[in-house]
């Protein structure tokens, strides 16, 4: 045994939004980084992403939305984690969000939002800060 | 530590996954879980899956999943992807194939990476196995990439052994030859609407009947099928031919429990002893320098690697082997 904790993410694309161009480089930027990115696909339900996360012990939830839609699904997102006791798994987001939105998602609990201009290293330096593997 | 166990037992997934995620991480204290847990496991029926990248494992095990749980079956999934080797991170992507099932309390999905540390897959795949066992599912699927002794080995722990193959890679059934031939039970060819099928199909109903003496004695003979894992052809005549090989050992090697033949604990027994006894004697000897030093003291030129090698393990092992 190696007694090495890993970090653990998942990327996940919530809603009807079938753009995953920017999910997809941002879990290549992940596994360069040496994280084990858990990867869920296109179309997923805010209560498949939590399951998900949950039966795969992420330490973290990246939501990607381009689609205009991720007021209502990140939010319905924490609000599940919450419930199923699981909230010590961060969430983060990114996509096409306006500023108004991001102040009211950061106050639900949204710990960060990337909107474009934002590159890899950013992100990945903000992972590495903000998210560590628990215990 | 009882009460781990206990919401184990009782299928609490959190703590499941939990549990899964020390292992991997190779926590010394789950292994006081894992005895505890032992006792609860020997009642899951485990099967591997295994093939080249790309031949369709991810959405064959999908389209099992809704088939076994017609059949009313509980499942768990452990899909093993290759970690890279060189930033040590991975990309986990079997699920993306299987999520329609993540609602579903009676499916349990998880990723692993292969992480690449000295006969770890085998080691925490098997401990992931037994963890599924003992929170109940009644059908455990292991699914890798079908290269390297330890994925052969991981293999070797189901009961039912499938390899899956693709038309038209001629290249890849001499790969198969080469290591894992031996451990399949079941051989698909999916993908079995394109081109090639029957040429497959008849090298690999050569390459087994081969080893037609040993049919002839009453020995399993694996059989072949087509597929096509994204219509969901042949998936459920390839779940009744698993049916069929359980029966099989049933008949011949008590049926679940052929996964504890003596042969199979030996072999166990020699996996965990090697990883076990490597990882202490490494320890021991990066936490005293001593490892450092050789390294350095061959890099130098002061020193051989054999006669560094003897220095070091047998004071860790405390003393000189016998015969020395």
């Amino acid at each position: 045994m190696k007694r090495e904790r890993r970090v653990r993410v998942m990327v996940a694309k919530p809603g009807l939004d079938g753009h995953d161009r920017g999910a997809r480089i941002i879990a290549r930027a992940y596994r360069d980084a040496g994280f084990e990115v858990v990867y869920t696909g296109l179309h997923q339900t805010p209560e498949e992403i939590v399951e998900a996360a949950i039966q795969e012990d992420v330490d973290m939830v990246g939501l990607s939305s381009l689609a205009g839609a991720h007021k209502y699904l990140f939010q319905t997102v924490l609000d599940l984690l919450r419930e199923k006791n699981a909230d010590d798994i961060v969430v983060c987001g990114g996509g096409i969000i306006p500023d108004d939105d991001i102040k009211t998602l950061k106050a639900a609990g949204v710990k960060e939002i990337f909107t474009p201009g934002t590159t890899m290293d950013e992100i990945v330096t903000w992972v590495r800060k903000n998210v560590t593997p628990r215990r | 530590m009882k009460d781990l166990v206990e919401k184990v037992t009782s299928g609490d997934v959190r703590a499941v996954a939990r549990l899964i995620r020390d292992v991997d991480d190779g926590m010394p204290e789950v292994r006081d879980v894992l005895k505890a847990l032992y006792p609860h496991t020997g009642k899951a029926y485990i099967i591997g899956i295994t093939g080249a990248p790309g031949v369709g494992k991810s959405t064959l095990v999908d389209q099992m999943l809704a088939h076994l749980r017609k059949r009313g079956k509980t499942v768990g999934v452990l899909a093993v992807d290759p970690t890279s080797p060189f930033s040590g991170g991975a990309i986990l992507g079997d699920r993306v194939r299987m999520q329609r099932h993540s609602m579903d309390p009676g499916v349990f999905i998880r990723s692993l990476a292969t992480r690449g540390h000295f006969g770890g897959l085998t080691q925490s795949t098997r401990s992931a196995i037994d963890i599924l066992d003992a929170m109940g599912k009644d059908v455990i699927v292991v699914e890798t990439v079908g290269v390297g002794q330890d994925e052969v080995d991981v293999m070797r722990s189901a009961h039912t052994t499938v390899i899956v193959v693709v038309p038209g890679m001629g290249d890849d059934i001499q790969a198969i030859k080469a290591g894992i031939l031996e451990v399949g039970d079941i051989f698909l060819i999916n993908k079995s609407d394109r081109e090639g099928t029957d040429k497959t199909l008849n090298e690999l109903r050569l390459m087994i009947e081969m080893d037609q003496r040993k049919f002839d004695r009453g020995l399993w003979k694996p059989p072949i099928l087509k597929v096509e894992a994204v219509f969901d052809k042949g998936v459920d005549d390839f779940l009744d031919e698993v049916d069929r090989h359980a029966e099989y050992l049933e008949q011949t090697a008590g049926g679940l429990k052929s996964r504890r033949s003596p042969d199979k604990v030996r072999q166990e027994m020699v996996d965990m002893i090697k990883a076990r006894l490597v990882e202490e004697v490494l320890d021991k000897l990066t936490e005293s320098g001593d490892f450092d030093r050789a390294v350095d003291a061959i890099v130098k030129g002061d020193l051989d690697p054999y006669s560094a090698c003897e220095n070091l393990v047998f004071p860790a092992l405390g003393g000189l082997p016998a015969d020395g």
